[in-house]
């Protein structure tokens, strides 16, 4: 029972990171560069046009979800297992829904890198 | 690739990572919370340490946002997971932790990583949907290159 709520709640809270990080990242490429806007109409502006996207809001959902999943998880397993491996599985999730959804440039460096650090994190605190 | 936006992606790495402890440390004295009482996860923000996490990943958020707005999610990510490394390392010279050669192992794995993506571009895509210039807000201004489609180096 125990690993089963234990793995239950890391796959949901694996599937809500790759999820917010998606939408979230499409919704800042729609806003535009914050520096840039921030300098030129302000803070207020920044927060405006962020708060009126709509992949913005879904994202923020879809981490709330994935936040209470890693609390609740968090409450069953130790940190060293959890984080590890929800943070591990995010990368690997994230670098293949990058390419499909969001047609970035997912090349042999960037392959490498994601699976060093999936790697790398999955030993640093495991 | 200016100072300012280092300092945002080591802002992503360093809150990241001293948030998501903050909320382990807090969650260790909440408790287990039984899936009967599900409603307990949302007392358990009532918890100092979890309150202090989630302050800190909301700095986090503000700083991830706007990498998000400049560079790749595959950019991003590895190059602001040296958090992990950070915390490691902290544990063993604040801390006074042992880290087994193991996690070693681990702290040389993600460095490696960030180095192959770091020496990288950070934009690779071309969003037609992505603004070119910010020409509904101030349309007298002089349009400067927001650097779309470009890759920066």
């Amino acid at each position: 029972m125990k690993h089963l709520l234990t793995w239950s709640s890391i796959t949901i809270l694996v599937f809500f990171s790759v999820l917010g990080d998606i939408v979230l990242s499409r919704a800042m490429k729609q806003v535009g560069d914050v520096h840039e806007l921030w300098d030129r109409a302000g803070l207020w502006s920044v927060v405006r046009r962020m708060l009126g996207n709509a992949n913005f809001v879904i994202g923020i959902v879809a981490m709330t979800g994935g936040f209470f999943a890693m609390l609740f998880a968090l409450s069953w397993a130790d940190v060293s297992l959890v984080a590890p491996a929800a943070a591990s599985l995010t990368f690997l999730g994230n670098a293949v829904a990058a390419k499909i959804f969001l047609k970035e440039k997912v090349d042999r460096r960037r392959w490498i890198a994601a699976a060093l650090v999936a790697a790398g994190v999955a030993l640093i605190a495991g | 690739m200016t100072l300012r936006k280092y300092l945002v992606l080591a802002g992503v790495a360093v809150f990241g990572a001293a948030g998501d402890s903050m909320l382990a440390h807090g969650m260790k004295q909440v408790g287990r919370i039984s899936i009967h009482h599900l409603q307990e996860v949302v007392l358990a923000v009532l918890n100092p340490w979890v309150a202090g996490g989630i302050l800190l990943l909301l700095a986090f958020f503000a700083a991830y946002m706007s990498a998000l707005s400049w560079a790749d999610l595959t950019y991003v990510l590895p190059a602001t997971s040296m958090g992990y490394v950070v915390l490691a390392l902290m544990a063993r010279f604040v801390l006074h932790e042992h880290i087994s050669p193991l996690r070693w192992t681990g702290i040389i794995l993600i460095s490696a990583g960030v180095g192959f993506v770091a020496g990288g571009p950070t934009l690779t895509t071309h969003t037609h949907d992505r603004p070119e210039t910010f020409e509904d807000l101030e349309a007298e201004e002089e349009p400067e290159e927001v650097g779309v489609g470009e890759v920066e180096r």
